[in-house]
C-alpha cells in the first residue's frame, strides 16, 4: 500500500487516505481480505491524528470498500463490480458538473455546451 | 473509557483565576492544551499533577481521584517539562535509584535500555546535560513503568527539530495501545497540531474552545475581500476582523459564510489563525 499525503492539497488529509486507498482498491493493486494497517498504526506511520485515520477508514467502511473485523481490523472487502461501476458514475458526474460550471461562469449558452460534447464524442 | 475528566476546576490567585475548566480526553488521545503565556496552561497541570490544590472542581484520572489512592494516581502520571527536575550533581544512576524508591511499577531493565538507546551519558551529571538530553532521560523515566497519562509542560520549547520530531513520534508510540493519552500544553501550535485529535484552547484563565481538531478545521473559514464586500452584516459575524487599506482578513463560522458577497475568497485557516482571532475578539 502507498499513501503519501501533501500538505498542500485542497483536500483535507482524511480525504487523501481515504482517496489514496480506495483509488488502490479499485486498480486492485490492493487485494481483497488484504488487512489494512490498524488506525494508530498508521497514524503514527503518516505522523497524523488518530481521528484524522478514523475517519478516511469511516468512510471507506461506509462506502463499502472495507469492513472492520473485531480482533482483526479492517479487511479489504470483495470488489463488487457494481460498486466499482458506481464510484465510476460518480466521477464521471463530478466532472460534467463542473464543466458545467465553468460554462455558466462565462454565459456559454446550452447549444454551444452541447457542440463541444459532441466534438468530444466524434473524437472518440 | 475516559484517562482525564476535569470538571469545573477552580484556582484563585490575587492577580489570576482559572475559572470552570473542565474537559473529557478519552483514552488512546493526545490533546493539545494550548494558550498564551499566562494563560493558565501550566496551573491547570500543575493541578491535574496535584503539585497545588484547586480551589474547587474534580480531576479524574481512568476514573479516580486524587484522595481516593493518591499514590495510584501518581503512579498513573507521566510528567514531562522544559527543565529537567532531577536534581542537578546526580547521574544517570542515581536517578535510577530514585526512581525505584519511588515508583512501584518501575523497571530498572526498561530504563538502562532507553538510557542506552538514546546514548545517555552513564557519568555525566544532569547538569551537564545538553536539553535533548535532558528530555530523553525524563522520557526514560517514565516509559520505564506503568503510566496512563503523560502530561508535558512546555517540553518542546528550544528544542532542535530532530529531537521535537522524535518527542512526537514517541507520543504516538505512547498511544499505540489505545489504552493511554497525552495532554501537551503549548504556545506554539504547530509544535503538536499534525498528531493531536484534540484542540483545548484557554484565554485568560478560561476555556475558549474544547474540540477534535477536524471539527475546528471544519466549524471555520478564513474569509477575505476589498472593503465593499464588507457589509454591516458580514462584519458582525467576522472574528478577529482586520482592515487595511485595500481588504480587509477574518474568521468566519462556515454555516454563517452565505451571508458573504460571493466576491469574497474563502480559504482553510490554520488552527493558529483561528485562536488569534478569538482572542483578538476578546480583547477589544
Amino acid at each position: 500500500m502507498r499513501i503519501v499525503i501533501s500538505n498542500q492539497s485542497e483536500l483535507p488529509i482524511y480525504a487523501q487516505i481515504r482517496e489514496q486507498i480506495k483509488e488502490q482498491i479499485l486498480n486492485g493493486l490492493i487485494n481483497e481480505g488484504t488487512v489494512l494497517p490498524s488506525i494508530r498504526q498508521l497514524a503514527k506511520e503518516l505522523g497524523v491524528s488518530v481521528i484524522t485515520t478514523t475517519r478516511a477508514y469511516n468512510e471507506l467502511e461506509s462506502e463499502g470498500f472495507i469492513s472492520s473485523v473485531q480482533g482483526k481490523g479492517s479487511i479489504v472487502r470483495k470488489r463488487d463490480n457494481n460498486m466499482i461501476r458506481e464510484q465510476y458514475l460518480k466521477r464521471i458526474e463530478e466532472g460534467l458538473e463542473s464543466a458545467f460550471a465553468t460554462a455558466k461562469l462565462i454565459g456559454m449558452s446550452k447549444e454551444e455546451l452541447k457542440e463541444i460534447f459532441e466534438a468530444l464524442l466524434q473524437e472518440e | 473509557m475516559n484517562t482525564l475528566e476535569v470538571c469545573g476546576l477552580q484556582k484563585n490567585y490575587k492577580d489570576f483565576c482559572l475559572k470552570d475548566i473542565s474537559l473529557e480526553l478519552p483514552a488512546g488521545y493526545i490533546c493539545g492544551y494550548v494558550g498564551q503565556n499566562g494563560a493558565g496552561k501550566t496551573t491547570t497541570l500543575d493541578l491535574i499533577t496535584h503539585q497545588k490544590k484547586s480551589d474547587g472542581g474534580v480531576i479524574k484520572i481512568n476514573g479516580m481521584e486524587y484522595k481516593e489512592n493518591p499514590k495510584k494516581y501518581k503512579e498513573m502520571i507521566g510528567y514531562v517539562r522544559d527543565m529537567c527536575y532531577f536534581p542537578n550533581d546526580f547521574t544517570l544512576l542515581d536517578i535510577q535509584r530514585i526512581l525505584k524508591d519511588f515508583y512501584e511499577t518501575f523497571e530498572e531493565d526498561k530504563f538502562m535500555n532507553l538510557c542506552k538507546k538514546w546514548n545517555l551519558p552513564e557519568k555525566k551529571k544532569i547538569k551537564d546535560y545538553s536539553k535533548g538530553m535532558s528530555i530523553r532521560l525524563m522520557f526514560a523515566g517514565i516509559l520505564a513503568r506503568d503510566t496512563k497519562l503523560l502530561i508535558l509542560d512546555e517540553a518542546t520549547n528550544g528544542l532542535d527539530p530532530v529531537v521535537k520530531q522524535e518527542v512526537l513520534e514517541i507520543l504516538q508510540d505512547y498511544i499505540q495501545d489505545g489504552e493511554r493519552s497525552v495532554l501537551f500544553s503549548t504556545h506554539i501550535l504547530s509544535d503538536i497540531e499534525q498528531i493531536a485529535d484534540y484542540i483545548f484552547f484557554i484565554h485568560k484563565g478560561k476555556k475558549i474552545f474544547y474540540d477534535t481538531k477536524e471539527e475546528i478545521a471544519e466549524k471555520y473559514l478564513l474569509v477575505k475581500g476589498g472593503l465593499e464586500e464588507l457589509t454591516d452584516a458580514a462584519s458582525g459575524k467576522i472574528k478577529g476582523l482586520k482592515k487595511t487599506s485595500v481588504g480587509f482578513e477574518g474568521i468566519i463560522e462556515s454555516d454563517e459564510s452565505t451571508c458573504l458577497s460571493v466576491k469574497c475568497v474563502l480559504e482553510k485557516p490554520t488552527i493558529d489563525k483561528i485562536v488569534v482571532a478569538f482572542i483578538k475578539d476578546m480583547e477589544e
